[in-house]
C-alpha cells in the first residue's frame, strides 16, 4: 500500500471530534438541537454571564464510557476537567472546558481492514470530553462579526489516535471505522454535513527505514472522508517536495482548502498558543467505579464486528457482503428488515450490496436518504421470488420506485411488467423462434449446448423480458425431444 | 421616631412576627437612614427603594397570613458581587457598571424565599480584590468609626453599612478574609462558612476554590438566622456540598464549660504578621473572658502558617486570571469606543475597564499558569495547600476551636497602604489560611485599640472551626456576646 509514496513513509495520526448525541449541553440544560435561530439555544451558563457555574451532564460521561468500553480502552477511575484558556469571540468564558492530563478514556485500539484484506490494529491514545465553541459568522455583517452561541457548550468526544496510519487510505478506513462505531453505540449521529463528526490530521513523512518521526503538520477541521484522503495526500506531496528541494518541514497548523485542493499555514509552532491548562476549580473530578464500567459494558449494543459475524454465521452471508452491510448501522438495519420480510438473506444481501448500493453511490447519499425504504424494497424482492417479475425486470421496477413512481406492485401494474407464466403464450414464442432459426435448432439438438442461450435470449427479447426464463428453458428442451 | 437601627435582626424578626412593626415601616426607616447618612460612608452602590418597598409590602401580607419564615420582612443589603435579577450588579468595577443581571444568585434567591427585603447593593473592592475597599470603581468606603480610616475589604461596603446600621445585616463574600477583616475593622460579626456550605452560583467568581459567601451582622445570633437562610446544597454549584443544614440558632446557648480553645503559637509569638501590641492585649482580654466561662486555653502549632500568604497569592490570582477572561467586551459589560480590530477590542476594553489591582492579579495569575511555570507555581501552591490543611486537621485532634486575631492591626487610614501592595496583602495574614483549608471562621468584636494614627478602632477576634462546625462557632461567639457588649456599640456619628 505504501508503494504510492515511493521511497517515503507517511505517518498519520487523527484527532476525531464526535459530537455527543445528548439532548442538553455538557455543562448546561440548554438544547443541543441543530439549526435553531442564532442564540436561541443558550442559557445564562452558555453565554458565560458573571457568576454562572458549569454542571456536568452525566449522560455525556456515560457516552464517553460507552466508547471506551467499545474499543476495550482503559476507562479512568478518576478524570479531571481542565480549563484551556484563550480569547476568541465565540468562546464565551475565555476558556474551553476540556480534559488535559486525566482524560476519561485512556489507551484502547480498533481494527481496520486494509485493501489487501489484511487487518491492522490502530491504537487510540485517549478520548476526552470537552465543550464545543460557538460560531463566528463573518458574512452578512459588513466589517463586523456575528456570534452564534447555539453550539457553545455542545458536548464533544475528542478521540486521539496513535500515529499508526501509513497512508491516506488507512486514515480514511480508521475514520470510517470510528464513524461506524459511534453510530452503533448511539453516542453520535455521525452527520458530517452538520459538523457532528470531523477531524484534524497530524501528518509527517520520513525516508523508509528511518525510525525517527519527521516533523509533523496538523491539518485542521476536515469534515468529509473524501477531503481527509485528499488533504493528507496533498500535504504529503507538499512535505516531500519541501524535503526533496533541500528544505525542512516546519511544525505548524495548516488549513485544508477543498476548493483549491491545497493546505496553507495557519500558525507556526512559535505562534502556538499557551493555553495555560489547569484543573477547573468549578468542577469536581469524575469518579467512576468498576461496577459502573461493567454495567456500561453490559449495556453495549451489538458492535459492527459482532453483527458481521452473526450475518455470516446465521444468515450465510459472505465475509465481504457482511462487511459491506455492517459498515453502516443504518444499512445493516435496512438489510435486516429486508431479509426478514423476504425470508431470503442471500437475495437481500445481493440486491443491497449490488443495485441499492450502486444507486446510493451514484447519488452520493446515505441509506437514510434513500427514496425506497426497507419495506418497499422487500416487496420488490418478494415479486422476484414469487415469479411476478424477473430479476432483470426488477431493476427497471427499482428505477421507477427510486423516481417516486410508486410501490413495486404499482409500477409492475402500470407498466404491464408482469411476467408471462402462461405456458401457451410462451410456447407460441418458442415455436416462432424455432421456425425462424431452423439450422440453429438443429445445432442445438446435435448437442451444441451453447445454442440454448441464444434461443432463451430470442424468446425473452420477443416477450420484452416478461417470459419466465425457467419456463422458456423447459419448453425449448421439450421441443428438442 | 423609633430607634429600629439599635435592634438586631433577631429582635426585628421577633417584632415583625409579633406585629409590633411592619416591614414597610422598617424598610422605609432604613432607606431613610441610607439617604441621610450614606454620603459620609459611600457604602452602597445601588439602593433599591421601589423594589424594597414592594418586597416589604409583600412580606407584610405574608406576615399577616401567618407561618411566615423567621426573616420575613427583615431588610438587608447584598454585596454587589451577587447577581440580582433586574438590578445592576457591578462587582465594584467599571467593567460591569452597565450590567443588569437577568438572574438571581442562589444566595439572593434563598434570601428572597426566606422573605428578606433587599435594600440595595453594597460597595466592595473591584471584583473582591482588595483589603481596604480602595480598589472600587465607585470610590473608597469610609469606616463609620473614623471616616479617615478604611472599612477593610473586600466586603467593606457591607461591613460599613452594618456597622453604621444603615442596614441591620448584609451578605458578604470571603476569599482570603473579605468578610472577617472588614467585620473586624468595623466592629461587627461576620462568618465565613465551610467551603461548599453556601452556593457560589451567581456570585461573581474571584478565586473559585476559595470563594465563599457568608453573613455579616450585629451578632452571632443574627449570623445564625441569616446562615439558616443562605446555606444549603445547590445543584447549580458542583462544589456545593450535599449535607443537611442544621438549625444554626438551636445550640447558641450551649455552655462552654470544658471547651478547648487552641491558640496557634505562630500567631501570638510576634514572629509572624507583626501583631500590634494593643491588639494583642485586647485579644488576650477576650481569651481571659473565655477562660472565666470555663474554657481551656491550649497552645497549638500551625507550622505551615508562614506559607499561607505566598500560596494564596499564587492560587487566587491564577484562578482570577481565567475567571475574569469572560469580561471581554463582546457580550455584555464595558466595550471600548471604536475598536480597530478584535485585538484592540480586547486590550482596550479590558485595559480601560479593569483597575490597577485587578490587572496586577490577572498578570500574576497568567504568569503562574504559563507553560513552564505551572509546575513551579500553581501546582506547587496547590500541593502546599494540603500542608496547611493538615496543620488544622492535626490541631482539631486536640482542640474544639482555634482563636486568633483577625488582623494584625486595627483599621488603617485611607491611602496608607495603596502604594505598597505587599503590606496590603499582609493585612490578611491571619485570615488566608482558613480559605486555603476550606474551614469556617468568624470574626467578632472584642474591644478597641489605637491604629497607626492613634485613633481608637475596633478589634476583631477570629474563631476558627473544623469543617461544617459553623454551629459550634456561633455558639462560642454567642456566649461571649451574652456577657460583653462590644457588638452592640455604635460609632458616635451613627448612634
Amino acid at each position: 500500500m505504501s508503494a504510492e509514496y515511493g521511497s517515503w513513509e507517511v505517518v498519520i495520526g487523527l484527532e476525531i471530534h464526535a459530537q455527543l448525541a445528548t439532548k442538553s449541553k455538557i455543562f448546561s440544560g440548554a438544547s443541543t438541537a441543530y439549526g435553531a435561530e442564532p442564540n436561541t439555544q443558550t442559557s445564562v451558563v452558555d453565554i458565560a454571564l458573571p457568576g454562572v457555574l458549569p454542571v456536568l451532564n452525566k449522560e455525556a460521561v456515560h457516552m464517553a464510557v460507552k466508547f471506551g468500553m467499545a474499543i476495550n480502552a482503559e476507562v479512568a477511575d478518576r478524570s479531571v476537567f481542565d480549563r484551556k484558556n484563550y480569547f476568541y469571540p465565540d468562546l464565551p468564558k475565555g476558556y474551553q472546558i476540556s480534559q488535559f492530563e486525566l482524560p476519561v478514556v485512556g489507551i484502547g485500539s480498533i481494527d481496520i481492514e486494509l485493501e489487501n484484506g489484511e487487518t491492522k490494529t490502530i491504537g487510540v491514545t485517549r478520548a476526552h470530553l470537552e465543550e464545543d465553541a460557538g460560531k463566528s459568522l463573518h458574512e452578512d455583517y459588513a466589517g463586523m462579526t456575528g456570534i452564534d452561541l447555539n453550539r457553545a457548550g455542545t458536548p464533544l468526544l475528542e478521540i486521539v489516535s496513535e500515529p499508526d496510519m501509513r497512508s491516506a487510505k488507512e486514515a480514511v478506513a480508521y475514520m470510517k471505522k470510528i464513524h461506524t462505531l459511534v453510530q452503533y453505540i448511539g453516542i453520535c449521529d455521525g452527520n458530517m454535513q452538520e459538523g457532528s463528526f470531523r477531524c484534524d490530521a497530524n501528518v509527517s513523512v520520513r525516508p523508509k527505514g528511518q525510525e525517527e518521526f519527521g516533523t509533523r503538520a496538523e491539518l485542521k477541521n476536515i469534515n468529509s472522508f473524501r477531503f481527509v484522503e485528499r488533504a493528507i495526500n496533498i500535504e504529503v506531496e507538499r512535505q516531500i517536495d519541501v524535503i526533496e528541494d533541500g528544505g525542512e518541514v516546519v511544525q505548524e497548523t495548516r488549513l485544508y482548502d477543498s476548493v483549491k485542493n491545497e493546505t496553507r499555514s495557519m500558525r507556526s509552532k512559535e505562534e502556538a498558543m499557551d493555553y495555560r491548562y489547569f484543573p477547573d476549580p468549578d468542577l469536581l473530578p469524575v469518579i467512576l467505579t468498576e461496577e459502573y464500567r461493567q454495567q456500561v459494558k453490559a449495556e453495549l449494543p451489538e458492535l459492527p464486528e459482532q453483527k458481521q459475524q452473526r450475518f455470516m454465521d446465521e444468515l450465510g452471508l459472505s465475509a465481504y457482503d457482511a462487511g459491506v452491510i455492517t459498515a453502516s448501522l443504518a444499512l445493516a438495519n435496512y438489510f435486516e428488515t429486508v431479509a426478514e420480510k423476504t425470508g431470503d438473506a442471500k437475495l437481500s444481501a445481493n440486491w443491497i450490496t449490488g443495485e441499492l448500493s450502486a444507486r446510493l453511490n451514484r447519488e452520493e447519499i446515505e441509506i437514510c436518504s434513500a427514496s425506497v425504504d426497507a419495506e418497499a424494497f422487500a416487496l420488490l424482492l418478494q415479486r422476484i421470488k414469487d415469479n411476478t417479475i424477473s430479476g432483470k425486470i426488477a431493476k427497471d421496477v427499482l428505477d421507477a420506485m427510486w423516481d417516486g413512481e410508486g410501490s413495486a406492485d404499482e409500477v409492475i401494474e402500470s407498466k404491464g411488467l408482469k411476467q408471462i407464466t402462461d405456458t401457451g403464450a410462451i410456447e407460441a414464442y418458442v415455436d416462432e423462434v424455432i421456425a425462424n432459426n431452423p439450422s440453429q435448432f438443429e445445432e442445438l439438438k446435435g448437442g451444441k449446448d451453447k445454442m440454448m442461450g441464444f434461443f432463451v435470449g430470442q424468446v425473452m427479447k420477443m416477450s420484452k423480458g416478461k417470459a419466465n426464463p425457467a419456463q422458456v428453458n423447459e419448453l425449448i428442451r421439450s421441443k428438442m425431444k | 421616631m423609633s430607634m429600629y437601627h439599635t435592634k438586631s435582626v433577631t429582635e426585628l424578626s421577633a417584632m415583625l412576627q409579633a406585629g409590633e412593626v411592619s416591614s414597610v415601616e422598617l424598610t422605609q426607616y432604613f432607606l431613610e437612614r441610607i439617604k441621610s447618612s450614606d454620603d459620609k460612608l459611600n457604602s452602597f452602590i445601588t439602593v433599591c427603594e421601589e423594589d424594597a418597598l414592594a418586597q416589604a409590602k409583600e412580606s407584610d401580607e405574608k406576615l399577616k397570613a401567618g407561618n411566615a419564615p423567621a426573616l420575613t420582612g427583615v431588610p438587608i443589603a447584598h454585596k454587589d458581587i451577587f447577581c440580582t435579577d433586574g438590578v445592576k450588579t457591578s462587582c465594584g468595577s467599571k467593567m460591569l457598571d452597565n450590567f443588569i443581571s437577568p438572574y438571581d444568585a442562589t444566595v439572593v434567591a434563598n434570601m428572597r424565599n426566606a422573605g428578606v427585603v433587599m435594600l440595595g447593593k453594597t460597595n466592595m473592592d473591584e471584583f473582591a480584590m482588595g483589603s481596604s475597599n480602595e480598589t472600587s470603581f465607585y470610590g473608597v468606603v469610609k469606616n463609620p468609626w473614623n471616616l479617615k480610616a478604611v472599612p477593610g475589604g473586600s466586603s467593606g461596603g457591607s461591613a460599613a453599612a452594618v456597622s453604621a446600621r444603615l442596614a441591620p445585616a448584609s451578605t458578604g463574600t470571603d476569599t482570603g478574609g473579605s468578610i472577617r477583616q472588614p467585620a473586624a475593622f468595623c466592629g461587627i460579626t461576620g462568618l465565613k462558612p465551610t467551603y461548599g456550605r453556601v452556593s457560589r452560583f451567581g456570585m461573581i467568581a474571584f478565586a473559585s476554590s476559595l470563594d465563599q459567601a457568608g453573613p455579616m451582622g450585629q451578632s452571632a445570633s443574627d449570623c445564625a438566622l441569616l446562615l439558616n437562610a443562605m446555606a444549603g446544597f445547590d445543584e447549580k454549584d458542583s462544589t456545593s456540598i450535599e449535607k443537611e443544614v442544621p438549625d444554626y440558632s438551636a445550640d447558641l446557648d450551649k455552655p462552654l464549660q470544658g471547651l478547648r480553645i487552641g491558640l496557634p503559637k505562630e500567631y501570638f509569638a510576634h514572629s509572624e504578621g507583626g501583631m500590634d501590641a494593643e491588639v494583642e492585649a485586647t485579644i488576650k482580654a477576650a481569651l481571659d473572658q473565655y477562660q472565666a466561662m470555663g474554657a481551656e486555653l491550649i497552645e497549638i502549632e500551625l507550622p505551615n502558617s508562614g506559607i499561607s500568604v505566598p500560596v494564596y497569592y499564587v492560587v487566587a490570582p491564577a484562578e482570577c486570571s481565567t475567571n475574569l477572561s469572560r469580561f471581554d467586551g463582546v457580550r455584555y459589560g464595558y466595550r471600548c469606543e471604536d475598536p480597530k480590530d478584535l485585538n484592540d477590542l480586547y486590550t482596550r476594553s479590558r485595559g480601560e475597564a479593569f483597575g490597577a489591582e485587578v490587572q496586577r492579579r490577572i498578570m500574576v495569575g497568567t504568569y503562574a499558569l504559563s507553560s513552564g511555570y505551572y509546575d513551579a507555581y500553581y501546582l506547587k501552591a496547590q500541593q502546599l495547600r494540603h500542608l496547611i490543611s493538615d496543620d488544622f486537621t492535626r490541631a482539631y485532634e486536640k482542640v474544639d476551636v482555634i482563636m486568633a486575631p483577625a488582623t494584625p492591626e486595627t483599621a488603617f487610614n485611607i491611602g496608607e497602604k495603596t502604594d505598597d501592595p505587599i503590606s496590603m496583602y499582609l493585612s490578611d495574614i491571619y485570615t488566608i489560611a482558613v480559605n486555603l483549608a476550606g474551614i469556617p471562621a468568624m470574626s467578632i468584636p472584642v474591644g478597641f485599640a489605637n491604629n497607626s494614627s492613634g485613633e481608637s478602632m475596633p478589634v476583631g477576634m477570629q474563631i476558627i472551626g473544623n469543617h461544617f462546625e459553623e454551629a459550634k462557632l456561633l455558639n462560642v461567639a454567642h456566649k461571649y456576646q451574652q456577657v460583653t457588649d462590644w457588638h452592640t456599640r455604635l460609632p458616635e456619628e451613627f448612634k
